[in-house]
């Protein structure tokens, strides 16, 4: 009896450890960008939105990417999307683009921010947040400058400004293609 | 005639029992199955602004005249499965389902050793050898000795 009683405390201790480790946040892509490091961006295949289309980060492959995590029901997300308009007519002709992923929207409401902000860039629907989470992504909106090989060279979380476009872009672009 | 009259009966059943086997959508009753996506809560405790949109696509939906199941699907469509209000079944998540089953497990091995545990006296009194005659006269002795001396006692104690 005792050696059940130990046992069910161990199996209840390691799975409020495990419980634990696995609600912690995920610093490393932070962590190595930080180090100068570009680790790979994570790709998966999402539905685009207002398309019955498919699209991923690989489409993209060969362009600077700014990847941005946006949601029709997040004020800040709204606030900066002209912002990444302007951008994205600035970039599109240097070999990169704007790739919006609407997290977690109803498809209806983020089409309605697309057609009044007019946005020109395309945007994937991340619609149980699984992608974002592999981005370590949760204090939305976040932003990831991803260089034409697929890599993670810089991260914003939290609303983009046009001094932060401005200071890591340029290099990104002036990479080689 | 009477086949009609039991066709048109039996379709009016049918489409009676449907209707009260599918009652009307309502709100509260859906918010208390569906998570607020964001928030990690059940919609119906959160404010969140994403929870206020899913509250009015919900609303919407039940002025088109979905059903309930309707509606829900049309959930899982938009945000995927996690839009329920059931855990993951990976992951953490799995912890919701079996550390219940294990619990029950646990209770059900503690009552069955307790149980044992308590049927055990009994049979030890059983298995405990048969006292030695001179000892059990001995102890009949002492015992009425005890009484006598109990009842010459008691009347004194008590008056």
């Amino acid at each position: 009896m005792a050696t059940a009683v130990a046992a069910a405390a161990v199996a209840l201790i390691a799975l409020l450890a495990y419980g634990v480790a696995s609600q912690s946040k995920d610093t490393s892509i932070d962590d190595a960008v930080a180090e100068g490091e570009r680790p790979s961006a994570p790709v998966s295949t999402l539905p685009a939105l207002g398309r019955d289309d498919e699209g991923s980060l690989d489409d993209y492959r060969g362009e600077v990417v700014v990847l941005n995590f946006w949601a029709s029901w997040c004020p800040p997300c709204v606030e900066e999307l002209p912002l990444l308009e302007r951008t994205q007519s600035r970039i599109e002709g240097q070999g990169a683009t704007v790739l919006g992923v609407n997290y977690k929207d109803l498809p209806e409401d983020a089409l309605g921010f697309v057609r009044r902000f007019e946005l020109s860039f395309p945007s994937l629907r991340d619609r149980d947040g699984e992608y974002a989470e592999s981005f370590a992504a949760t204090a939305f909106p976040e932003t990831f400058l991803i260089d034409r090989r697929g890599r993670i060279a810089a991260t914003r979380r939290g609303p983009v400004t046009r001094a932060w476009l401005d200071e890591t872009l340029p290099p990104l672009l002036a990479e080689p293609r | 005639m009477r086949l009609l009259a039991a066709t048109l009966l039996l379709v009016l059943a049918l489409t009676a029992g449907a209707t009260a086997a599918e009652p009307r959508a309502s709100l509260p009753d859906i918010e208390d199955e569906v998570m607020c996506v964001q928030c990690g809560t059940p919609l119906s405790l959160s404010r969140a602004a994403v929870a206020e949109r899913e509250r009015a696509f919900i609303r919407r939906e039940i002025a088109r005249g979905k059903s309930k199941q309707e509606i829900k699907d049309a959930l899982v469509d938009r945000f995927g499965p996690s839009v329920l209000a059931l855990p993951e079944d990976e992951g953490f998540g799995l912890a919701a389902y079996l550390v219940p089953v294990l619990a029950a497990l646990l209770a059900l091995v503690a009552v069955i050793v307790a149980a044992r545990r308590w049927r055990r006296p009994a049979r030890d009194s059983e298995a405990r050898p048969a006292l030695d005659p001179a000892d059990a006269r001995r102890l009949e002795r002492e015992l009425a000795a005890y009484d006598r001396e109990r009842s010459g006692v008691d009347p004194a104690g008590s008056g």
